[in-house]
């Protein structure tokens, strides 16, 4: 597997007093992109996200121990959910619901337990999980709870959902970095990064960035192709088709003389 | 080696997309069937979205079937004015099957659909190609002479009569328009060629000589497919030239050898063959409608409109 590196890198300190913002303890995440783009080559197979930055303080740190939430989300998108129940000795879709908003891809790591680290308060005020994600205000989720249930017990077996405890490294409280690894099966769009700082299980600060996750190449052109132009696709594939058809009954006539 | 599909938005290994292929152009060769019955269903079981399984698998069906129809153009069994009333009613049929298709989906039911009719038609067909070679076979081992077929049903004293000279037929064109129509239907529905079904009706229904029956379906299969594939890129975009590339690729090695096989066995034996291959395919399906899944909930995209 290929290491992507995204640096989200550390600034150098600036004159401390102008970044002091009241509320949030004289905290700060400070990071700077260095890749904004994850590119799908016809090769990818995944690859690892590495996110890096630190904490600028403007005085010395409280004496409550900080913590680090990183959370990747992918394009949210449209599902529906649904279930099968046996009838007539036959197993069939009988009951749906439908989920307006879910994240095709979405990783929670932490510095440390999450219950030690977020609050369920705070969890639900900033919507850091996947089921305070998925339920936070704005979606619109029709049917039961239980359909949500499924779809993130669904998701999180396909390993497109997860938490990973205890994942960032945190050192002296002021520089963390983390490794998110990203599945083969990658939809295109951009990836939300959220970075909470975290003490005494409190959000103190919070960073968002955003990289997108595109084809590149001759992935991209087949893809633009097939929205752009569909009948010409449809024509260039059934070209291909036959010609490589002809080409192998011809080959094989050779071979046969 | 893993390739990155860009329709499907998966990555799969590329060696087991080539097997995969070639196993199917190896039955195409073989039997005369596109091999989209047993393609569509492995595509599922790799992780492939079904509607671009079923959409591409059209397209893989194209390749595979021109090197068998060349092939069997050059030996002279292809019986073309017959193959192109199938297509006449495939055309008509593939139509149909498609808003069926949509009208499943819409409900949520496209899967118990699917397999419903996969359990149901391979069964039938499956069992009574089965018995049929059976006895064939025994009949020839017999060493007797070989009773004559009843030459002419009812069905073929409709009016509009043909003669295909290829099959060495004189009959009216309504049954064979009729079965090609069927075969629309169930492409459009199951996502396959539809050369399980036909050829059977050829044998049986039509009483097609079974030496021009391989040849003429898959005539009728190419432009079937073709059809399907560009209305599968124009409305839904769900076609993946990566995907069908190296599908197709190992499909027409296959296809090479199936045909060369084909043409040096007994027709019983291979009938045989093909309708235990597709009894099989049926056993599993309808074990996958009774067992009780280990997930009841499943999820579904939405697509963008």
């Amino acid at each position: 597997m290929r290491r992507l590196v995204l640096a989200l890198l550390l600034a150098l300190p600036l004159p401390l007093a102008a970044q002091d913002t009241e509320g949030r303890l004289g905290e700060e995440i400070v990071l700077g992109l260095s890749a904004d783009e994850v590119a799908i080559t016809v090769t990818f197979d995944g690859s690892d996200l590495l996110v890096f930055g630190a904490i600028r303080r403007s005085a010395p740190p409280p004496a409550t121990p900080a913590e680090i939430v990183l959370v990747v989300s992918g394009p949210l998108v449209p599902v529906t959910v649904r279930r099968a129940e046996r009838v007539a000795g036959i197993w069939m879709n009988t009951d749906a619901a439908h989920v307006d908003l879910a994240p095709s891809f979405y990783a929670v790591s932490t510095s440390g337990p999450l219950p030690e680290v977020l609050s369920a308060v705070e969890n639900q005020r900033h919507s850091v999980t996947v089921p305070r994600a998925i339920r936070s205000v704005g979606n619109r989720i029709e049917g039961a709870d239980t359909f949500v249930e499924a779809l993130i017990r669904i998701r999180e077996a396909e390993g497109l959902y997860r938490i990973e405890e205890g994942a960032v490294d945190f050192e002296e409280e002021t520089l963390f970095s983390a490794s998110v690894g990203l599945p083969a099966n990658l939809t295109e769009g951009n990836y939300d990064i959220r970075i909470y700082l975290t003490r005494d299980r409190r959000v103190v600060d919070w960073y968002e960035a955003t990289i997108g996750v595109q084809r590149v190449g001759i992935e991209r052109w087949l893809y633009n192709l097939s929205i752009q132009a569909p009948p010409l696709y449809g024509l260039l594939a059934l070209a291909i088709a036959a010609l490589a058809g002809w080409t192998a009954s011809a080959a094989a006539r050779y071979l046969r003389r | 080696m893993q390739l990155y599909l860009p329709i499907a938005e998966v990555s799969v290994n590329a060696f087991l997309l080539l097997g995969l292929g070639g196993l199917v152009g190896l039955l195409s060769g073989m039997f005369g069937v596109g091999g989209g019955f047993l393609i569509t269903p492995l595509l599922f079981f790799i992780g492939i979205p079904p509607a671009v399984a079923v959409a591409t698998s059209a397209n893989q069906i194209v390749a595979s079937s021109v090197s068998g129809v060349l092939a069997h153009l050059k030996r002279r069994t292809v019986d073309i004015p017959m193959g192109l009333v199938l297509l006449a009613g495939g055309l008509i049929g593939s139509t149909l099957g498609i808003w069926v298709f949509n009208l499943f989906r819409s409900m949520g039911q496209v899967d118990l659909i699917v397999k419903l009719s996969y359990v149901l038609f391979l069964g039938t067909v499956g069992g009574l190609m089965f018995v049929e070679s059976l006895r064939a076979i025994l009949r020839s081992r017999r060493a007797g002479p070989r009773p004559q077929r009843v030459r002419h049903n009812r069905l073929h004293a409709l009016p509009l009569k043909v003669k295909f000279r290829a099959s060495g037929l004189y009959i009216s064109v309504f049954p064979p328009l009729a079965v090609g129509m069927l075969v629309g239907v169930m492409g459009a529905v199951m996502g396959v060629g539809g050369g399980f079904l036909m050829v059977p009706a050829m044998i049986y229904l039509l009483q097609m000589p079974t030496k021009v029956v391989i040849g003429t379906s898959l005539f009728q299969i190419l432009f079937l497919s073709a059809y399907t594939t560009m209305m599968h890129a124009i409305t839904n975009q769900t076609v993946d030239l990566v995907l069908a590339l190296i599908l197709i690729l190992g499909g027409v090695i296959g296809a090479q050898v199936g045909t060369t096989i084909g043409a040096r066995m007994k027709a019983e034996n291979l009938r045989v063959m093909l309708a235990l291959i597709v009894l099989a395919v049926c056993f599993q399906l309808a074990l996958s409608l009774v067992w009780t899944p280990s997930e009841l909930y499943s999820i579904d995209p939405v697509e963008a409109t």
